[in-house]
């Protein structure tokens, strides 16, 4: 068996400017991640921090490679508020924006997100278990929210 | 109808959807909706347990075929599922796809299911993990916004799913016990 892992794809109808600022901008992030919001600057080798509404750390990371507005890989991503998840230990989370083919007259662009969360051992399995429900929702949500501005599933 | 005992889940996909469960069924049974979002395909559904379940290309000859295993609208809908518009994929297993519909919170969760009875190789997998992902948005994006996404969905299977399922229509490895 080799590391576990989560891959989700979605099609998203909007360019990839948009959805690299959509993942990257806290006040965005907030509004598909159920009230959630991320302190970093996107730099590689930047400490990476996603937070509770209430000011709590909910995971920790570092940025390993930012390269706008094509890929983001957050690595050491450990979970800091469930001590089931804080055991399962470290993982990384890549995020690949790729302009896909489309239907030129229909004047829409459409961009493919891909997440691959995996686990840095085989310990691991828990913690991609909790991002495999996590993830549909906040990216089903962002998806939303760049199509019609508004969320699709509240919480 | 199929022993759906002998099925299991190889791979799974969930979207939440501003919708109702009544709306998420009809774009998934209704031809003047799959047409926009499915590759083109128009679906045809007798609309009861053990009945005809077939998906056209627009030129209206037949992709898929199966049977409508569970019909239980605007819950659960489970057809199998047999790729004969394609040369020789009529000679693989038929799979079995069912999608489950329910409530959560103001949207709808939309988890499609695709099982399969014998022990699929990763490269065949591969054409619903590319699949689906592209049907489901688009489903996503047509209740959502009113409009389809625009994705260009003409392309091909990727090369090693092909490969692999002439390897495996050659050995037919599910009629070994």
């Amino acid at each position: 068996m080799g590391k576990p892992k989560f891959v989700y794809v979605t099609y998203i109808r909007t360019t990839p400017e948009k959805l690299w600022a959509a993942l990257t901008d806290p006040r965005t992030i907030r509004k598909y991640w159920f009230g959630m919001t991320v302190e970093c600057d996107w730099k590689p080798g930047s400490p990476w921090r996603l937070k509770f509404e209430d000011g709590r750390t909910a995971d920790t990371g570092e940025i390993l490679e930012a390269d706008p507005p094509k890929r983001l890989v957050i690595g050491k991503w450990h979970n800091q508020f469930k001590p089931e998840l804080n055991a399962a230990g470290m993982s990384r989370c890549t995020m690949e924006i790729e302009m896909v083919d489309y239907y030129p007259g229909f004047g829409r662009k459409a961009v493919k997100l891909m997440i691959t969360h995996e686990a840095e051992s085989e310990q691991g399995a828990p913690l991609i278990e909790a991002v495999s429900g996590g993830w549909p929702k906040v990216l089903s949500n962002l998806k939303s929210l760049l199509e019609t501005g508004d969320v699709a599933f509240k919480g | 109808m199929i022993d759906t005992a002998k099925f299991k889940p190889k791979t799974i996909y969930v979207t939440y959807i501003a919708a109702t469960p009544e709306k998420v069924w009809q774009a998934l049974t209704d031809p003047a909706f799959t047409t926009h979002y499915f590759f083109g395909f128009a679906v045809d559904v007798e609309p009861k347990q053990g009945g005809r379940f077939r998906l056209f290309w627009p030129d209206g000859h037949v992709h898929v075929t199966g049977e409508v295993v569970d019909w239980s609208p605007p819950r659960r809908f489970s057809c199998s599922w047999l790729v004969e518009g394609m040369k020789d994929f009529g000679e693989l297993p038929q799979c079995l796809v069912t999608y489950d519909i329910e409530p959560s919170g103001e949207a709808v969760k939309l988890t499609m299911t695709e099982s399969h009875s014998w022990d699929v190789p990763r490269d065949i997998l591969k054409g619903g993990e590319s699949g689906w992902p592209k049907i489901l948005s688009g489903l996503k994006s047509l209740l959502e916004t009113g409009k389809p996404l625009a994705l260009d969905t003409k392309e091909e299977p990727p090369p090693e799913f092909m490969a692999a399922v002439k390897k495996a229509i050659a050995e037919k490895p599910w009629l070994k016990g």
